[in-house]
């Protein structure tokens, strides 16, 4: 590769202390933290979603915090993953394993659509026109009644049981619900690994860091956002097929542009353009909101004040910010 | 379509305008606040959704309509201003994203707020008596207050251009749109110009939100729809662009009124085709300037 390559990954070089073995061994650390979690978390319905929200989120953190670009629209990418899993599963009756893979499809098909518009735009204008879209989007499931269930939500994604390798494994009980879909979280986190790692990691890094000079070293600079949003797309309709399969419904909220709002709040929080950031952000708001509904209903209220709070005082993150102290 | 008259097509064209009036005072706050300060104001429809809610509230305490046509602008524009200062200012410089984010928080805040002080539930807001039935403007009855919103629309849309055009703060506005730099070289204070376009800004939105309460009640949550039909106005009229909102504003209120007549359940859907066709032959909208988002 390149020497815009190298020097972007030349601080990774060096292995001194526990930043650069995290770093080194980001998706073996993840995977063995997401394994043991349930065993400390009491709460396996709150683990599966952390797992979920954080898996969508490592998807969003692709094209905000890696690629530079703020997409408020993502709710549609995950939105589609969900709706084309539970299609797949109750109209036309195929496995769980094929209905992820529909899941996945969807997120992606949804991303070219929208990245090949949205990507026309730069700068600011790309939140704007990703909202827009993704509220279209919405409105185009909202109203195919027959096959989304419109306001209702799409319902009977009942998956009992798992049939792998002639194993039938109990889906229902939450501990073994926990592990299978952490199963295809781990397997996202190991190709996030790769991908980041790869030249075109790199690429998408040097996009980010200085466009022009991007440009100049004979990067297709529009058609590797496009790839990374895409990209993005299939991270974010994995998460939408798993939340389907786990809540068994899918409500019309999920296309909602809160949900867009809600995985930005989660990658600020945990830390944008970081590997665990968007884990951390999902396992640290997820619990919060769990701990504040308990004594109020006006949980917007304390979302709304924290996306304030972080972005004055604490815009690197959680993540962010325990990298920038060790860098110090 | 036997019974489609040219009369009827006419009427809904009117109400098209009427919609369209309210989608152009959302838009040219956004713009005139993009323009000058280069943040997307996300809070937009929450300053036009307080709006609203202002008015309900000055009503409920035995104010008329008039008085709030007045009082709600004022209070919102306070409210912006306080906004800007407390809020916005310290992110200048530090990213174009990060206003974005913050504004994007504080309209769940607002709506909150509102949530908490009116309930989740929304309100009718009634069309003021003296504008209330119907007036026949040739082509057949029209609601009189659909008519005086078009026309409070275009006195503010007077009112602004003649503000923007022939006041020295107007020209130190224009100027300070194209280049903030040379405006600050030149001597004059541009935080507080920033400061008072955005509370020029959110007045507007305040003063749609009362507009458009009559014509469909008042609920927390009617700034989050707006906002996003609002960034196809300024999509397509470009960004930045006054003339762009107007124009692409009253386009997207008839797009919507012409379908909801032609394809009713198209007609959420039309205004983002609309977008996505404009995007691929004009990315920049109708008046943007090519190049000056990159």
């Amino acid at each position: 590769m390149t020497e815009a390559t190298e020097s972007i990954k030349q601080p990774r070089a060096t292995p001194v202390g526990w930043y650069e073995f995290a770093t080194r061994h980001r998706a073996s650390i993840a995977a063995a933290v997401i394994l043991i979690f349930p065993l400390v978390m009491p709460f396996t319905a709150l683990a599966v979603n952390i797992l979920i929200y954080g898996l969508y989120a490592l998807g969003f953190n692709l094209v905000f915090g890696y690629l530079g670009l703020l997409s408020f629209g993502h709710a549609a990418l995950f939105g589609t993953g969900a709706y084309f899993c539970g299609i797949a599963i109750v109209h036309l009756g195929w496995p769980w394993y094929a209905a992820i893979a529909a899941g996945v499809l969807g997120g992606l098909l949804m991303a070219l659509v929208i990245g090949v518009l949205a990507i026309r735009t730069r700068g600011i204008y790309f939140a704007m026109v990703t909202m827009a879209l993704s509220q279209c989007v919405y409105y185009l499931f909202y109203q195919a009644v027959d096959w989304t269930g419109g306001e209702n939500g799409l319902r009977g994604i009942n998956v009992r049981t798992i049939d792998l390798f002639g194993l039938r494994i109990d889906f229902i009980n939450p501990m073994v619900r926990y592990y299978v879909i952490a199963a295809f979280v781990i397997a996202a986190f190991f190709v996030m690994s790769r991908i980041l790692a790869s030249p075109f990691g790199a690429v998408i890094e040097a996009v980010r860091e200085n466009e022009m000079r991007a440009r100049a070293s004979g990067y297709d600079v529009t058609l590797t956002r496009l790839l990374t949003f895409v990209l993005s797309g299939g991270f974010c309709g994995l998460a939408g097929a798993l939340q389907a399969l786990h809540l068994s419904i899918v409500p019309i909220e999920i296309m909602h542009y809160e949900t867009s709002g809600l995985v930005v709040m989660i990658a600020l929080l945990g830390g944008m353009g970081t590997f665990f950031g968007p884990m951390i952000g999902a396992a640290v708001f997820l619990v919060l909101e769990n701990l504040v509904s308990v004594w109020t209903v006006h949980w917007q209220l304390i979302v709304g004040a924290i996306f304030i709070a972080c972005v004055l005082f604490f815009p690197a993150g959680i993540w962010g910010t325990l990298i920038a102290r060790r860098r110090r | 379509m036997a019974g489609l008259s040219l009369d009827l097509i006419a009427l809904q064209l009117f109400a098209g305008l009427a919609l369209g009036a309210i989608y152009v005072l959302f838009a040219i706050g956004l713009s005139l606040i993009f323009g000058m300060l280069t943040v997307v104001n996300f809070a937009h429809g929450a300053f036009y959704m307080v709006g609203a809610y202002v008015g309900l509230y000055l009503i409920s305490l035995g104010g008329n309509f008039w008085l709030c046509l007045v009082a709600v602008p004022l209070v919102i524009g306070l409210f912006g201003l306080a906004v800007e200062r407390l809020l916005i200012r310290p992110l200048y410089g530090r990213g174009i994203d990060y206003p974005l984010l913050l504004t994007f928080g504080l309209s769940y805040v607002m709506v909150e707020c509102v949530r908490i002080a009116f309930g989740k539930t929304g309100y009718p807001f009634d069309t003021p008596e003296i504008l209330q039935g119907a007036v026949n403007i040739g082509v057949g009855y029209f609601p009189l207050y659909r008519l005086f919103v078009i026309g409070a629309t275009a006195a503010v849309l007077l009112a602004l251009w003649l503000f923007l055009e022939r006041t020295s703060f107007g020209l130190i506005i224009r100027a300070g749109a194209r280049d903030p730099q040379i405006v600050r070289v030149l001597g004059v204070d541009i935080s507080r110009v920033w400061l008072i376009v955005f509370g020029i800004g959110t007045a507007i939105a305040g003063f749609a939100g009362l507009l458009a309460a009559p014509l469909q009640g008042v609920i927390p949550e009617m700034g989050g729809t707006i906002l996003a039909e609002a960034f196809v106005v300024t999509v397509v009229g470009g960004m930045g662009s006054i003339g762009g909102a107007v124009l692409a504003g009253l386009l997207v209120g008839v797009v919507i009124s012409m379908t909801s007549l032609f394809a009713p359940e198209m007609a959420k859907v039309s205004i983002f085709a609309l977008m996505a066709i404009v995007l691929i032959v004009r990315p920049q909208g109708f008046f943007g300037r090519a190049g000056l988002l990159s």
